[in-house]
């Protein structure tokens, strides 16, 4: 069991997503420490690859930028091992299996532990493949989340109720990025996960705006925003901190009930 | 639920969770349809009468005479309908997605080979078409970019990663996650999450049951070798999939090594790469020691991919089939040569699989057999092979 149900411990949570190494690892060690400041409640750290499939062209752009800028998963473990003098809140690793099937599973989980990160999601490794990491993630206490789309419908109970952690409720069907509307049934999703486990849950995918994100954190325990973060890192570059922790701190605000009626 | 698809410890389905239930439905189709004595006959007319199968068992009398070797046969994918072996596993697949009730295929090309044959199979079925194409390939095989839009498919240039076909299907796979409910994903090699890498070997092996069969009447006995070139491996593993359980008949993959493979500018996976997971797959994969998939390189677009299918790694780990490099001015050679000896002119794909032919057979028995698939036509590649050569032919 990791501290990832503190982030969910004081009502709604919001959560940031942040590509580790755009433009540079202090950078991102800076942003981090905005966000926490700011109110974040969790952040999912992108070690970034080459061709992540799941990713829509900002988060695309940014796992370039970062692997043009030199960052390997090693010189990441050495930052949050930084991060954690003083930053408390979970931090999980979002990445491709390639990453971790290369490093080596099990070596990759230990340094998890060793570093202080609390989870890792995968976004090509289904229900159907988990075996192959979740084990070796139990081992060194690291959860490994899962995640539900749109189109899971029956699969949804088999997922939750194995699911550690959180779940990942995908919003919207396609790849990550800002959208205008959300159309699909994220309540019908999270009351089907609810059935089958206790654990929280938080929708992704899509989410940018304060209404938006007070919206998803209302119908599940909380919300995940990812590339509206990234485009102000791509607009800000090294002053990003400041600004991510104001839109950090807007976002928080509206999960937890704090926007005008 | 149980481990599918694998090969060895190979395949698998590593696919964002927004695809696996569009796999899942793709997988009971084929189950069912596959054996479904309606859609077999359906499918066996189409390429019969539409692609033009059976493709040829051709002697290759000149040069067998030339090399002073083995005899050597050529099966004759390239007299397909669209050029090439690609057509085989599109029917089949179009068949499938119009009986699933989809109205729009998505494809990755890297040649054009493959999305010439789905662009046609969609206007042969009245099914809305969208090709993915790196921006690289649409410069280097500028005539199929066109020839795609004339069968009625809008063909997306791919500008992320380097460009090629990696990079295709990528694009490909990202638009399927927001498309599944209407779309199908005809895959073009045999990769990918299951069930491709099956399904397309199944619609792929007509080639090796035809070798079979025609040699066998033509020369009463099976071939010594069966030579192939791969990149995802379509027609390497159609060509050897018959031959699996005849431990005499060697089967030779021939891999694009570029300028090569002790050059970083190589696509020549089993000779280069290592184990990994990617494109929904586990298999061998150029990659850097972080697991970064490594911009390959290879003059042919049809071969220029990091990966190789699952059932190929597999049966290079169990030694069953043997995995070669060819560079490609090896291959340009060979493009050039079999035009001259044999009035064809190969892919410059499988004028990988000529060249490895070209060395293997003088150093055989007059009376062994190798059998080259000549995957596709090269008519594609004149204006690249002429450039390569320091001429520019306009196209």
């Amino acid at each position: 069991m990791s501290r990832i149900g503190d982030a969910f411990s004081d009502g709604k949570a919001f959560i940031a997503f942040i590509t580790c190494g755009d433009p540079d690892l202090e950078t991102t060690a800076k942003t981090v420490r905005a966000m926490t400041g700011s109110g974040a409640d969790m952040i999912e750290l992108g070690i970034p690859f080459s061709d992540p499939v799941a990713e829509g062209k900002v988060i695309q752009s940014a796992n370039a930028r970062a692997l043009s800028g030199g960052v390997t998963v090693d010189r990441i473990f050495g930052m949050v091992r930084e991060l954690r003098r003083d930053v408390r809140i979970p931090l999980v690793f979002m990445t491709y299996a390639n990453v971790v099937f290369s490093y080596g599973p099990d070596r990759f989980a230990s340094e998890c532990r060793v570093a202080g990160i609390d989870g890792l999601i995968l976004p090509d490794v289904p229900y159907e493949e988990k075996e192959e990491f979740a084990p070796i993630c139990r081992r060194y206490g690291v959860d490994l989340i899962s995640m539900v789309a749109p189109t899971s419908e029956d699969r949804i109970s088999a997922i939750a109720s194995d699911a550690e952690g959180f779940v990942y409720i995908v919003s919207s069907m396609g790849v990550t990025g800002v959208r205008n509307k959300i159309t699909s049934d994220v309540g019908r999703m999270a009351a089907l996960v609810r059935k089958n486990t206790d654990i929280p849950c938080a929708v992704g995918f899509g989410i940018s705006t304060p209404e938006q994100a007070a919206e998803m954190a209302e119908l599940s325990d909380g919300a995940i925003v990812g590339s509206a973060i990234v485009r102000i890192i791509a607009e800000h570059g090294k002053d990003s901190p400041e600004y991510a922790g104001e839109y950090v701190r807007e976002m928080k605000k509206a999960v937890s009930g704090g926007l005008p009626r | 639920m149980t481990k599918k698809g694998k090969f060895g410890e190979y395949g698998g389905q590593y696919i964002p969770e927004t695809l696996m239930n569009a796999v899942a439905d793709l997988e009971k189709a084929y189950d069912y349809y596959g054996k479904d004595l309606g859609f077999t006959k359906e499918l066996d007319t189409l390429l019969r009468e539409y692609a033009g199968r059976p493709s040829g068992l051709y002697f290759a009398k000149r040069m067998t005479e030339d090399l002073r070797g083995a005899k050597i046969y050529l099966k004759r994918e390239d007299l397909n309908h669209t050029g090439s072996h690609k057509i085989n596993n599109v029917l089949g697949q179009a068949l499938l997605a119009k009986k699933m009730g989809k109205t729009r295929l998505i494809a990755e090309t890297g040649a054009g080979q493959h999305g010439v044959a789905v662009a046609t199979a969609a206007a042969l079925m009245g099914l809305k078409c969208r090709i993915f194409m790196g921006t690289e390939d649409t410069r280097r095989q500028a005539l199929n970019v066109y020839k795609m839009e004339l069968l009625g498919a809008e063909v997306v240039p791919v500008e992320s990663g380097t460009g090629t076909l990696k990079d295709a299907v990528s694009e490909a796979m990202r638009e399927w996650t927001g498309s599944v409910s209407d779309t199908h994903y005809c895959l073009g090699s045999v990769m990918g999450p299951h069930p491709f890498p099956t399904m397309v070997r199944d619609f792929q092996s007509v080639i090796s049951k035809e070798i079979r069969e025609q040699i066998l009447e033509k020369e009463g006995k099976l071939p010594d070798a069966v030579i192939a070139c791969i990149g995802g491996g379509s027609n390497a593993i159609g060509s050897f999939f018959g031959f699996i359980g005849d431990p005499e008949v060697r089967l030779i993959g021939c891999e694009a090594a570029g300028r090569g493979i002790n050059s970083p500018e190589t696509a020549a996976t089993i000779s280069t790469g290592s184990k990994g997971i990617f494109h929904g797959m586990k298999s061998y994969f150029c990659q850097d020691e972080y697991g970064q998939i490594a911009p390959v390189y290879s003059i042919s677009a049809g071969l220029d991919y990091p990966g190789v299918g699952p059932e190929h790694a597999w049966l290079h780990d169990i030694s069953r089939a043997e995995y070669v490099p060819v560079t490609d001015e090896e291959a340009v050679n060979a493009f050039e040569y079999m035009s001259r000896i044999e009035g064809i002119i190969p892919a410059i794909e499988s004028a990988h699989a000529v060249a490895y032919a070209m060395s293997a057979a003088p150093g055989m028995r007059k009376d062994e057999i190798i059998v080259i698939t000549l995957s596709g036509r090269g008519d594609k590649d004149c204006a690249a092979i002429a450039r390569y050569r320091g001429h520019e032919v306009a196209e």
